[in-house]
């Protein structure tokens, strides 16, 4: 067999993904760990209070990483959900349903920090603005992909509409946030511009650790709860049988 | 396929659609008694002063549209799937992505076009300006196509849930959340003599692309919901 083919073709068998994705697991929540902590620490001690915002410009270091990756699970939801759809691989079923509680998690604790920091900063906990309106849509775009997948009974139907679902919201995505953007703007520009970021490396160093953190917390979390569904899904199957009696010896 | 055959299908599909909507007549009338009766609430909610109506008229006119579309849509697939017509089309050969579509096109005429019509009454109502009418006119002709062809989405996946409904609303809101902010942004910026045909541009351009591409996902949720 084509090796390629064959590579594609291990990986979407569920033995062979719980196999090797268990052995990843630990290295991914260590990585996460390492990386939270030094963060954290660079972020809340080392780092300067800004000279305007004071100490409150430490919720950054949570609020933009989360906020980026609520954005990236979703449009990574999209493109799994493409492959899921197109090849009918149900490993990636199973990812794209795994991605939407994580993600939602990242959209709220994003809108939370994002409050707490305005309160201060504007003076006020919630503004009708550009950024904060669309990172809610996108809230009720995960809920409405969670919701879609629990109203079927049957998982592997339940996860094709979530993965439609979730590939119509992408692309409307971009849409909702130029329109809200353009309909009302008060949040400051990217921190992260095209000519380069304009924060100093001492802050710049702990938002990319963090950033880099939340990726490996949001693959941990995927793999785990992928694991999780499969076991589930598979629960009459021999290979969960075989693993259960081996477990059980 | 032949070009032709596909033709016929459409203009079949299209002619069965009206004959069954004329049928239920009174089914028809409900998202827009619904749609009256909630632009009726809001000068007993916030006020009869005309001045704070005419502000707010070009929202609520067209929210209270959305939250009519939505009503009408639930029932936009269900008795076809429940009866087994969305099998038979399924199988009859001809592509899926246009008997979505003229269904599509039927459910605008329908539910989309009555709430054109009725704009100016509800814009009366809401002592909207008279710079303004024109344009809510316009903004709901462009947009509530929009609305129905992307809203089909949302009914073709929850068809064969038993309480597709509420689910239907929380799906499709998100999405109609561009098309709502152009559409009154047009229309305030006529009241107060601003260019608005920006808007209208982008709106157009929305309309296009879910004509476009609306289709084939309704095809696709279709397929996945007899699947």
């Amino acid at each position: 067999m084509n090796p390629i083919y064959l590579f594609f073709h291990k990986t979407g068998s569920p033995p062979w993904f719980y196999k090797y994705s268990g052995k990843l697991i630990p290295w991914l929540w260590a990585l996460f760990l390492a990386l939270t902590i030094y963060g954290l620490y660079l972020g809340l001690f080392v780092a300067p209070a800004d000279y305007q915002q004071g100490e409150s410009v430490r919720i950054m270091y949570l609020h933009v990483p989360t906020a980026w990756m609520s954005m990236m699970i979703y449009g990574l939801m999209a493109i799994m959900g493409f492959i899921a759809l197109v090849w009918r691989i149900r490993i990636m079923e199973v990812l794209v349903i795994s991605s939407a509680p994580i993600g939602a998690a990242f959209t709220i604790i994003a809108l939370i920090t994002g409050s707490l920091w305005g309160r201060p900063t504007w003076g006020t906990y919630w503004v009708w603005d550009a950024r904060l309106t669309s990172e809610l849509v996108l809230l009720f775009l995960y809920f409405g992909v969670i919701a879609l997948y629990n109203a079927f009974d049957e998982p592997r139907k339940a996860a094709r509409a979530a993965s439609l679902m979730s590939i119509v919201g992408a692309i409307n995505l971009p849409i909702i946030y130029f329109s809200v953007e353009w309909w009302n703007t008060l949040h400051q520009g990217s921190s992260m511009g095209s000519d380069g970021p304009g924060i100093h490396p001492s802050m710049l160093l702990p938002l990319l650790l963090m950033a880099t953190a939340t990726k490996f917390y949001y693959g941990a979390n995927l793999l785990t709860r992928a694991r999780l569904c499969l076991l589930k899904q598979d629960h009459r199957k021999r290979w969960v049988q075989d693993l259960l009696s081996k477990e059980s010896n | 396929m032949s070009r032709q055959a596909t033709g016929t299908a459409f203009v079949a599909l299209l002619r069965r659609d009206f004959l069954l909507a004329y049928r239920r007549r009174a089914e028809l009338l409900q998202p827009l008694v619904f749609l009256l009766v909630v632009v009726t609430l809001f000068p007993l909610g916030v006020g009869p002063s005309p001045a704070l109506l005419a502000n707010i008229a070009p929202g609520v006119i067209w929210i209270a549209a959305l939250l009519a579309t939505v009503l009408s849509l639930d029932s936009l697939f269900r008795s076809d799937f429940e009866d087994g017509t969305l099998e038979q089309m399924v199988l009859s050969g001809q592509s899926l992505a246009l008997i979505a579509l003229a269904r599509t096109v039927a459910h605008w005429l329908v539910a989309g076009l009555p709430i054109v019509l009725l704009s100016p009454l509800l814009a009366m109502w809401m002592n909207l300006p008279d710079e303004g009418l024109l344009i809510l006119i316009e903004s709901l002709a462009i947009g509530t196509p929009v609305l129905s062809l992307i809203g089909a989405i949302g009914g073709a996946l929850t068809v064969s849930l038993k309480r597709g409904g509420q689910l239907l609303s929380l799906l499709v809101f998100p999405l109609y959340v561009p098309l709502l902010i152009l559409a009154t942004s047009a229309v305030s910026a006529a009241v107060v003599d601003l260019p608005y045909t920006g808007q209208l541009g982008l709106m157009t351009a929305g309309l296009i692309a879910s004509l476009t591409l609306a289709p084939f996902a309704t095809a696709a949720a279709l397929k996945l919901s007899l699947s």
